[in-house]
């Protein structure tokens, strides 16, 4: 077979294969420009999993689009007589994909004809900063290969105790802000170790454990916010009273954009997993249980302790959606029992977008942060409905998830790097 | 059926694991593949498989060219293989797990296993492959399951038969019972190729010998030839098959063991009242025949399993209660049993692999943070040391062949200062040239002053190695014989029978 042509169908089944092949030829080409030009086509054709997550995205668009069409009104009347006029069709069937998709960039990255400036922007930071670390958090726990479904839990608790510090306590300025953020991350750190406890002690399920906590966390809430001590008065609405001036969060560039130091801490807790994963000696221990929990034990390493552990440090980065759900300015500085903002279940696409890498989660992160930003502009200026970000969020995942079909449609080659095994082993356990 | 490969070449990336390979089986032939660890054999078996594509050549079948996109396309066209690790499913019967992937069917769809058993029970009867075709395979012994995997291919109608290192996991006695398969076989005019590092069975079975180095064929061999020929055409080099040692100079009692059981949660002993000691500087080699508890009791040893009752002391210290860190923190090194299993993350690095159990101490790291750069010069100082052949330190420990991944436990194990080292099957899939490297880092170890307990199924190895044998039967040490006992001394004594003179306290 010629090594460029296309090895794809090939195997009958390519996860038969006992180990990915490497086909890649690269010191061949003579002149460095034919050697560029070689390593970029070779970048192109592998399935490395940015070029696979990138064209997934792709997919997800094309999919999207003919779901505008269908779901538009004006293209679905003039499908009527299509036979006497196919252009009407096509015409208004492409508006109706153009405008949707052109308002979704200007509500998630720049409008030339509204507003200020950086407002797009700052709408997707704010609300990719909670996925970003609900995310991060659901990525660790796959590299520990556990599936940690109790981020709502864990960002509701941790929500509540932030926001308690926030409006309940009375401390300095600057000190106020640091003791509520410790307590979010005191919050979600308990509840996750609560379930990590139950599997390393118990062999409880964390599935299990984790949605169950998420119960516990949402009634608890509930009934906090008919606590007086804890409701706004008069005591009308399930919310709670605000949190201190000296608690919040302070905005990166002004009042006028809700963006705010929450963002900053997204981007150290990114650099923070990606250190832990790289150089961390805990980190090691993590992904040795994850991958061979029984090669992990011979060596010495005690599995129930590094569950326990990674379930502190999983819950706290929770702990610290929460406390910028609650500190920052994503729902005005109420607890509320939507104050996770669905945020738990959407990291859980947001890690598997990011393939269990921490740059690769906040790259998700903000994809999916630019996509809700882009959805209220949707609404506003299109007839398309903003369920159709969900449904985008949706089918992204479902390419990703088959990384044999984005191979099939672009004829990319299977190679060495590809990999969606830590996601294949997430759940093993 | 005749076949050839012609000029077979597989390439991983720049990495040639196999270098036009020339390679004709007769009919009714048995024709045996002998290599070093990484020589490209495996590869070449799963090329020949359909598993992976040949970068060049062509695979011809009675003198027709095929071209096998997958392991149906090789089944249909004859061609069975039993790899180095079984690939069967365990919640299924052996019947079952027989006509998987080629299911038998009776009217709407439903499966047909009535049929599959019959098939089962007359090619067991055939061949004398003794097996039940309703138990599920997870009860079954290895070398049951191997049974399986053989019949598997037969019931597909195979005229080659791939055996990749079959013999590696089978007691002596289930070896010879699988030549005894292997020769009516033959007989019948299926072909056999048949990998394995004991050259005596190689010499034992083989019509013809191919040595293959380096990912070339270096040359064909008659089994008349001397083990030693046959070692030095794989290596390269003349090796040294026995081992040389001085007599021990036992010290202090490094290990303890008094009174040692092991009960499974199902109430079974597995380990039953078990005493023995091991002193600085000597080797002591439990033989046995496999699953006589000899796991159990390494693994109690290192503080993986409870036992139910007994003591074990570290120069003079009781460890009974320890974790399996503070012991291996001791100065133990331990070699599992099991490599793929319980000595190796298969997607971690070569680098990462040799520091399994040490990367939270200097220089690799300390509580917080790893040292990348000392790991990855630990790599490549145990690499050269222990001869791993793979491209890099980087690559993933599941792409070294089988040996190579014995080989980097080994090294990762022996390369800090220990006190006692418990070492399970050490050279099970190592080449002969490695062979006689580990034996010589044993012995070594042992003239350091380390207490070496050795378990091994292998009677040529203990008898090679041990300054004393304990035999294992039944979860009990049945005797102790010194090395010098002759093997049907040994044999009867794994085989549970006490000889009343023999017998010690
Ligand atoms: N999937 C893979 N990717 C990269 N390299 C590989 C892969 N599979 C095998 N290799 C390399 O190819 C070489 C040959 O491996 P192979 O498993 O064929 O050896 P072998 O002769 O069977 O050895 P052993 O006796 O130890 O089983 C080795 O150096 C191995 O590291
Ligand atoms: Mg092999």
């Amino acid at each position: 077979m010629s090594p460029e042509g296309p090895d794809l169908g090939k195997k009958k089944d390519p996860g038969e294969e006992p180990a990915a092949e490497g086909d890649t030829k690269l010191a061949q080409a003579e002149s460095g420009d034919d050697r560029t030009r070689e390593t970029i086509s070779q970048i192109l054709r592998s399935d490395h999993p940015a070029v696979v997550t990138v064209l997934a995205v792709i997919c997800a668009m094309i999919v999207g689009a003919i779901l505008i069409v269908v779901s538009d009104d004006a293209t679905r009347s003039a499908a009527k007589y299509f036979t006497a006029a196919p252009g009407d069709t096509l015409t208004t069937g492409w508006d109706a994909v153009k405008n949707a998709y052109v308002a979704l960039f200007e509500g998630a990255i720049y409008n030339p004809n509204g507003g200020q400036l950086l407002s797009p922007i700052s709408e997707t930071l704010v609300y990719a900063t909670p996925l970003i670390l609900a995310g991060l958090s659901v990525t660790l726990a796959f590299r520990a290969g556990l599936f940690n479904i109790g981020a709502q839990g864990q960002i509701l608790m941790s929500a509540a105790l932030a926001g308690y510090i926030g409006f309940a306590w009375d401390l300095p300025a600057g000190i106020h802000i640091i003791v509520a953020i410790i307590g979010g991350i005191i919050g979600g750190a308990i509840w996750a170790a609560l379930a990590g406890a139950l599997k390393a002690k118990t062999g409880a399920h964390e599935v299990i454990t984790t949605i169950m906590l998420n119960y516990v966390a949402v009634f608890f809430i509930n009934w906090l916010l008919t606590q007086t001590w804890f409701q706004a008065p008069p005591y009308q609405q399930a919310v709670s009273r605000p949190v201190d001036g000296n608690a919040q969060f302070w905005h990166l560039f002004g009042s006028g954009l809700r963006v705010n130091f929450s963002f900053v801490l997204a981007i150290a807790a990114t650099v923070f997993v990606w250190w832990l994963l790289k150089y961390g000696t805990f980190g090691f221990r993590i992904r040795a249980v994850g991958s061979n929990q029984d090669a992990a034990r011979t060596a010495g390493m005690s599995v129930a302790a590094t569950y326990i552990g990674v379930m502190v440090i999983v819950g706290a980065l929770c702990g610290l959606a929460g406390a910028s759900q609650v500190l920052g300015e994503a729902n005005n500085y109420h607890i509320t029992a939507s104050v996770d903002g669905g945020v738990g279940f959407t990291a859980i696409t947001v890690a598997l977008l990011g393939r269990g890498t921490s740059w690769g989660t906040f790259a998700a992160g903000l994809l999916f942060g630019a996509l809700t930003a882009g959805s209220g502009q949707l609404q506003a200026s299109t007839p398309t409905p903003p369920d159709l970000v969900q449904v985008l969020q949706a089918l992204v995942v479902i390419f990703i998830a088959a990384p044999g079909l984005i191979r099939l449609i672009f004829r990319l080659r299977r190679s060495k790097s590809a990999g969606s095994a830590v996601l294949a082993k997430g759940w093993n356990g | 059926m005749k076949l050839e490969l012609r000029g077979i070449t597989k390439m991983f990336g720049s990495f040639t694991a196999n270098d036009h390979i020339d390679l004709v089986v007769e009919p009714g032939q048995i024709h045996a593949l002998l290599g070093e660890n990484g020589a490209g054999k495996s590869t070449l078996m799963n090329v020949l498989y359909g598993l992976y594509e040949p970068t060049e050549g062509e695979i011809v079948v009675d003198g027709e060219a095929q071209k096998f996109n997958g392991p149906g396309d090789a089944m249909r066209a004859g061609i069975g293989m039993v790899h180095q690790h079984f690939m069967l499913v365990p919640v299924l019967s052996v019947a079952e797990n027989v006509m998987l992937g080629d299911e038998y069917t009776r009217s709407a769809g439903m499966l047909d296993q009535k049929k599959a058993r019959d098939v089962v029970s007359r090619l067991s009867k055939d061949y004398h492959l003794e097996v039940n075709p309703d138990v599920l395979v997870e009860d079954l012994p290895v070398g049951i399951q191997q049974r399986v995997e053989i019949l598997k291919a037969l019931a597909r109608h195979a005229k080659v038969l791939i055996l990749d290192e079959p013999t590696a996991v089978l007691t002596p006695q289930e070896t010879d019972h699988l030549m005894d398969v292997m020769r009516s076989l033959k007989a019948d005019g299926t072909s056999i190729v048949f990998i394995s590092h004991k050259l005596r069975e190689v010499r034992a079975i083989a019509d013809t010998i191919t040595v293959i180095r380096r990912g070339k064929v270096v040359g064909q061999a008659e089994p008349t030839a001397s083990p030693a020929e046959l070692a030095a055409m794989m290596v390269g080099r003349p090796v040294q098959l026995k081992v040389d040692k001085e007599p021990a100079d036992a010290g202090e009692v490094v290990l303890g063991i008094d009174g040692l059981s092991v009960t499974a949660p199902t109430g079974q002993v597995l380990v039953d009242d078990v005493s023995l000691d091991v002193r600085g500087g000597e080797i002591y080699a439990i033989a046995g025949v496999q699953g006589n508890g000899q796991s159990e009791l390494t693994e109690a040893i290192v503080g993986l399993i409870e036992p139910s009752a007994g003591r074990i002391t570290l120069e003079g210290a009781d460890v009974t209660d320890e974790t399996t860190d503070k012991i291996l923190g001791r100065g133990v090194g331990y070699v599992p049993e099991d490599r793929m299993h319980d000595g190796l993350v298969g997607g971690f690095s070569i680098a990462e692999n040799l520091v399994l159990d040490t990367y939270d101490e200097a220089p690799f790291g300390n509580a917080i943070s790893l040292n990348l750069s000392a790991i990855s010069r630990n790599a490549s100082e145990r690499i050269d040391e222990f001869d791993v052949r793979t491209q890099s330190a980087e690559s993933a420990a599941s792409t070294l062949s089988g040996g190579n991944q014995q080989k980097v436990v080994l090294a990762r194990e022996m390369s800090r200062p220990l006190r006692l080292l418990v070492v399970s099957q050490p050279t099970r899939g190592v080449d002969v040239g490695s062979q006689e490297f580990v034996h010589k880092r044993i012995v070594e170890e042992r003239d350091r002053g380390t207490a070496v307990l050795l378990v091994s199924t292998e009677l040529d190895e203990v008898i090679a190695l041990a300054d004393r044998v304990g035999v294992m039967y039944g979860g009990k040490i049945i005797g102790e014989l010194p090395p010098t006992a002759t093997a049907e001394e040994f044999g009867l004594l794994m085989a549970g029978q006490i000889s009343d003179t023999k017998e010690s306290a």
